[in-house]
């Protein structure tokens, strides 16, 4: 067995996900297909090998960063109108400091 | 005009110019046939018919003042529901983005837009493109126009099968390990998945960075050249997006194939292929080789690790972009106690059970302890997949597979598995890894009338080259095998 019903339920709460009990007994069985799978990886050496982390173009390499300057979007209304709790200009969320 | 015409963007541009018929009349027309088959076929999750008669009347407005008309006048087009678009509900097919209207427009929605495109409506999808049947979207699964009773492919189904339903020209899809191409290849229809950093992303709604890609979906190669002659190009706005010069995509189209060498990989015709698809994409490359290309057999020996590479890749990024749904900014609340609580249950509920498995997945892949041997592990492995696509295009010009190893399956037969799932995307993934250019084109169907779909893979930025061998294989008969 690759993982837990605990390594779920902690990475579950890494990601700020509620699972309910039947969904960790779910996923894990998942999980462990998927990562028992994913094992094949170790079949090949990949020793000396750059990890390859996004494929960028040869000919991309030109100036990609623009300069930072501040563009007014006005949009605020419609921003705080898709909001589940907002109190313009802001959004509102439970309380986060106790006294 | 008749209920099933199939246009095309040039029998549009005919249409208009000859005012046989208006563009409002038009929009009229793909509305009416989008209301009698929607609740059949859910293809649409929003529709846009303000905004697309403001923009029909602006091109009929230019047609009387007899104005040149930019190439995509009047044509009206789709959009996957993962591409922002001002004021128009877009919710990635997810609960948690429910309500939600974009404040801006995507760059490849404005560039359609100022091609004269007609937005008619946004297309539903598997939950943040994460899946191969569009089972994964909270609205319910699209059905395939050609066989209703089975799924149309995934992620982007929606814009698949709009085209094939004939409820749009054209539209655009996103592909992140084969989204674009095999509902392409399940619908019947032309699907490009460009280069990574050929269309701007400004705009899509990210779920892996490092993949995702937006391109489109067409009844023809030519108009899917139109489409990319248009979307193609460097965006300030999109740091991801290439300075490489665009060609003209429609002119290249002409040019014969004579010469060309086409690359088939031994390993992608191993076990777990269809016998009448793979008897289907042996027709298609004879008809290449009568057109004048050479065959030549090569190796691609590390395509065997492409889906675990893909698995830990994607994921990883998955679990970081889609970290924004909190429940703060957009989308509904599920309230909590505390801050961390209510996050916890407004994404527990937010969530589809695909989007949780990915999430975990990919925290688990990029959590202390496991990181170097899955996450960076699956980095060199997706070097080693890229290094056999460029040792591949020294010795060929472009690389032939089938889209997929299987035509359209049933709705339901194949949800209980997600890995088999996963398995399934093996022709797709290798290339979206490597970051170059695949086209699907329909090549023939089988026995029991589903298409069957070839894929073409070009070098980066290819596009041309692989728009002109589907050209000429659509010419040729292909999809008639």
């Amino acid at each position: 067995m690759k993982i837990s019903r605990e390594d779920v339920l902690k990475v579950a709460a890494l990601a700020n996900l509620e699972l309910s009990d039947s969904e960790v007994d779910t996923y894990r069985g998942h999980l462990d297909d998927i990562l028992t799978y994913i094992d094949k990886l170790n079949e090949l050496d990949t020793s000396g090998v750059e990890p390859l982390t996004q494929v960028v173009a040869a000919s991309t390499d030109d100036s990609t960063l623009r300069d930072d300057v501040i563009v007014r979007a006005d949009i605020i209304t419609e921003v705080l109108q898709g909001a589940p709790d907002p109190e313009a200009p802001y959004f509102r969320v439970p309380k986060v400091i106790e006294k | 005009m008749s209920a099933q015409s199939a246009w095309t963007i040039p029998e549009v541009r005919t249409a208009l110019e000859a005012r046989k018929i208006s563009a409002r009349e038009l929009v009229m027309d793909f509305y009416a046939r989008i209301a009698e088959r929607n609740s059949e076929l859910n293809i649409f999750l929003a529709l846009s018919p303000e905004r697309a008669y403001a923009q029909a009347d602006k091109i009929d407005a230019a047609i009387a003042a007899g104005d040149a008309l930019p190439v995509m006048a009047g044509v009206p087009v789709a959009v996957k529901d993962v591409i922002s678009t001002r004021g128009i509900p877009t919710t990635c097919g997810s609960r948690i983005l429910e309500g939600y209207r974009p404040a801006y427009d995507a760059t490849a929605v404005t560039l359609m837009e100022r091609a004269g495109a007609i937005v008619l409506g946004k297309t539903n999808c598997d939950e943040f493109a994460m899946g191969s049947s569009n089972e994964n979207s909270a609205y319910g699964p699209v059905r395939n126009p050609v066989a209703p009773d089975h799924v149309p492919g995934g992620s982007s189904g929606g814009s698949a099968a709009a085209v094939a339903a004939n409820l749009a020209v054209a539209s655009l899809g996103t592909d992140t390990g084969g989204s674009i191409r095999q509902p392409g290849s399940f619908c019947g229809v032309p699907a490009l998945n460009p280069s990574y950093g050929r269309v701007s992303r400004y705009g899509l709604i990210a779920y892996a960075s490092s993949l995702d890609r937006i391109g489109p979906f067409a009844h023809t190669v030519r108009d899917a050249a139109t489409v990319m002659s248009v979307i193609a190009g460097r965006d300030a706005r999109d740091a991801t997006s290439a300075s490489v010069p665009v060609p003209d995509y429609v002119a290249g189209l002409k040019r014969p194939l004579h010469g060309l060498r086409i690359g088939i990989p031994e390993d992608y015709f191993g076990e777990g292929i269809d016998p009448e698809v793979r008897k289907k994409i042996e027709a298609g490359i004879a008809v290449l080789e009568r057109l004048g290309c050479r065959r030549v057999s090569i190796r691609m020996p590390n395509t065997n690790y492409a889906i675990a590479t893909y698995y830990i890749v994607a994921t990883a990024e998955a679990s970081s972009n889609l970290a924004r749904y909190d429940g703060v900014r957009y989308g509904p609340r599920v309230p909590g106690s505390t801050l961390i609580e209510m996050y916890q249950k407004t994404r527990g509920h937010g969530f589809g059970a695909e989007v949780k498995r990915r999430i975990v997945l990919g925290t688990y892949v990029l959590s202390a302890g496991y990181y170097d041997a899955y996450y960076i592990k699956g980095q060199k492995v997706r070097a080693l997949i890229a290094r056999d696509f460029q040792e591949a295009f020294e010795k060929v010009d472009a690389i032939v597979t089938p889209t997929s190893p299987v035509p359209a399956f049933r709705l339901g037969e194949r949800t209980a598995n997600p890995l088999q799932m996963y398995l399934a995307d093996i022709y797709t993934v290798t290339g979206s890894l490597a970051g170059v250019p695949g086209i699907s084109v329909p090549c023939g169907k089988s026995s029991s009338g589903l298409p069957i779909g070839l894929q073409i893979y070009g070098p980066a930025f290819g596009e041309d080259r692989v728009l002109q061998m589907a050209h000429a294989f659509e010419q040729a008969g292909g999809p008639e095998l």
